[in-house]
């Protein structure tokens, strides 16, 4: 579990972090959201040491990291790049091999990390030589290649064709499953909203929301219902306590003032004709991003 | 699937994280293979190599062909110039044909027998244009001369072996200084650079990087000192060897430090900037000390004053130390007080080059000041 305390940072007079707070579960997907300039490459940056914090500390199981610890971490820096002219095994090798990997070592996972991400024929190939899509692979075999302990990846989605996509979700959701904790940023929501088991939003370098995806998906629903039958609904705008939304055909779509209200109107649907579906409507991820950075 | 993945979480040993030394290893291993594998490097190495050992052959060359003036002779001055044995000697029949080979150029002057009584020498000299001082300085009689502070190289040598000196050290340190300059913005401008330092310590990217450089450029000057002395022996120079080998030496010593405070300054200027359009502005103050001793040492390899000075000064103690020990100027202590000079001063740029380094890194976009990048 690691663990960001309370880190300030500022460039200049402009505060970019303040009292930054959050947790990163082990062997959690947690997705970290927010605008462009928002903070969140401030603030993995500050996790990987890179950057030093004003204030605030970053703890690994409640001890401040060291850089040994942090020699630990994959990290997949926004700003892509790699050699352009070393081959793609080599460059692997050599880092595995900077982060203390013995050469055998070294070579063994860059050899398993290229198949893995279906980079296996390329090894031998220039970085320069690859096409963007292999080239943003090979980043990721990059993170992932001295088998880290904590992964940080900055954007690893973006400018990924839909395989590839596919290709890195089930390689990150394999790395968590080993126990790790893996925090990663996004702008594309759809994909955090699938991936992620923790999701932490950012917004002006503060927390607005931090917790368990379904968690927050419940603090954020409204009374908001639909309900789906076999026969008109038009009855419902007679329930007390019910406004009505959006009526069609067999679709209602309304507020209950109280839980009770909400029951009556199933209770009542039922006796009327077969219901199809009941539920209350969960915002999606992007609606609550909406909500929480207004 | 995922059991044997979670056994082998736990099982996983913590790799111990590499020493410094090892990081700087690491790093100065990548440096020189990626180095040896650029063509541009080999090619202008290659060069190098060739000129120098060229320059040994064609002087090797000349040494020996050193021939004797040719002089024609005619008649009983024949005997005259024998025995001096300092002249290629060409008989002519008469006075009209020594003549005609001195037009014709075929010979540098011609001694006939003196027509004169008057003559003492019994022979008179023709030449073209001007009196052949060759001839007349073997034929006259000089007084002794003393000389009081004996100069103990020839004037030419010495203009040579400076132009040596300084070539090779700022061709070096230009080559591999650029080299270091440009390796450092490309690893910021393919962003390379913040997984490095999120991996190993930005001092030991730094130092590895001065390392493999300096290894190359050492190597290098090896390479052509080695050669040249080869040469040298091979081409029956090996008096010129005894008196310059020293010096080479002491170079070499000089140069191996010298060049690590330069390596330290490419790489620390250059980190100030971003992309390779603008290292050239960025370490153009370190190529000027780079040249200052090479216009020094070539125009004043003769003056022991400005010799005494750059002898001393960090930048130019590469080149003016071992020039004042082929001059034979310098005492016993004065090249080790220089490189304890040197080897503090490198210490320090080292130290401020790593803190502008490391400050300068992450900076992207336009160029930063001096001062940010002191300051951090």
């Amino acid at each position: 579990m690691l663990e960001i305390r309370n880190v300030n940072k500022h460039y200049g007079t402009r505060q970019v972090l303040n009292g930054v707070s959050f947790g990163v579960e082990s062997g959690r997907l947690t997705g970290f959201v927010g605008a462009n300039g928002a903070g969140k490459t401030t603030t993995m940056r500050i996790i990987l040491g890179v950057l030093s914090a004003d204030s605030g500390t970053v703890l690994q199981d409640g001890v401040p990291l060291t850089s040994d610890d942090r020699r630990r971490f994959g990290y997949m820096p926004e700003e892509r790049g790699l050699y352009p002219k070393m081959k793609v095994g080599e460059h692997l090798v050599y880092l595995a091999r900077l982060h203390g990997l013995s050469p055998a070592s070294a070579r063994r996972n860059t050899a398993e990390l290229l198949d893995r991400l279906g980079l296996g024929e390329r090894a031998g190939d220039l970085v320069q030589s690859l096409s963007l899509g292999n080239q943003q692979r090979a980043q990721i075999a990059a993170a992932l290649v001295h088998d880290p302990e904590f992964l940080v990846l900055d954007e690893p989605f973006s400018g990924l064709d839909p395989i590839a996509v596919e290709v890195v979700m089930s390689v990150l959701s394999g790395f968590a499953a080993q126990g790790a904790p893996v925090l990663f940023s996004s702008h594309q929501l759809d994909i955090v909203e699938r991936l992620c088991d923790d999701v932490v939003i950012i917004a002006d370098g503060q927390i607005r929301a931090n917790g368990p995806r379904e968690q927050l998906r419940e603090q954020h629903s409204s009374p908001r219902f639909e309900l789906r039958t076999a026969v008109d609904a038009e009855w419902i705008r007679s329930v007390p306590g019910i406004s009505v939304l959006d009526l069609s055909d067999g679709v209602a779509v309304f507020e209950a003032a109280t839980d009770a209200a909400s029951q009556a109107v199933l209770r009542q649907a039922l006796d009327r004709a077969p219901v199809t579906s009941f539920s209350q409507q969960r915002p999606s991820l992007a609606a609550i991003f909406k909500e929480v950075v207004q | 699937m995922s059991t044997p993945q979670n056994s082998r979480v736990q099982a996983r040993p913590r790799v111990p994280a590499p020493s410094f030394a090892r990081s700087v290893w690491l790093v100065a291993t990548r440096e020189i293979i990626a180095r040896l594998r650029s063509k541009a490097f080999l090619i202008s190495t290659g060069l190098l190599l060739l000129i120098s050992i060229g320059s040994v052959v064609a002087g090797g060359i000349a040494s020996q062909n050193q021939s004797l003036p040719r002089v024609a002779v005619v008649g009983s001055a024949t005997q005259i110039i024998e025995r001096t044995e300092a002249f290629r000697i060409v008989e002519a029949d008469d006075v009209a044909a020594a003549e005609k080979l001195v037009r014709a150029g075929d010979v540098s002057a011609a001694v006939v027998p003196a027509t004169g009584e008057a003559d003492p020498l019994g022979v008179r000299i023709i030449a073209l244009d001007s009196p052949p001082l060759d001839v007349l300085g073997t034929l006259s009689v000089s007084p002794a001369v003393s000389l009081l502070d004996p100069a103990p190289q020839s004037g030419g040598l010495v203009y040579l072996v400076s132009l040596g000196f300084g070539l090779v050290f700022f061709m070096s340190a230009i080559t591999f200084g650029s080299t270091i300059a440009q390796s450092v913005v490309e690893e910021k401008q393919t962003r390379v650079v913040e997984i490095l330092m999120t991996t190993i310590p930005v001092r030991a990217l730094l130092g590895g990087k001065v390392v493999g450089n300096s290894i190359m450029a050492f190597g290098q000057i090896v390479a052509i000192g080695a050669l040249v002395s080869i040469g040298m022996a091979i081409t029956g120079q090996s008096g010129l060897l005894g008196t310059v080998g020293p010096s080479i030496v002491w170079f070499a010593v000089f140069f191996a430090f010298g060049f690590v405070m330069l390596a330290a300054l490419f790489a620390a200027t250059a980190s100030m900037v971003s992309r390779q359009e603008d290292v050239g502005s960025a370490t153009s103050p370190v190529l000027f000390l780079v040249m200052i001793p090479y216009f020094l040492v070539i125009f004043f390899n003769d003056n022991a004053a400005v010799l005494a000075v750059m002898s001393y000064i960090p930048f130019s103690a590469p080149v003016g130390m071992p020039m004042r020990i082929f001059l034979d100027t310098a005492l016993w202590w004065e090249p080790l007080l220089s490189l304890a000079i040197l080897l503090v001063s490198t210490v320090v740029v080292i130290l401020l080059g790593s803190r502008i380094y490391s400050n300068s890194l992450l900076r992207m976009g336009a160029r930063v000041t001096f001062r940010q990048a002191l300051r951090g």
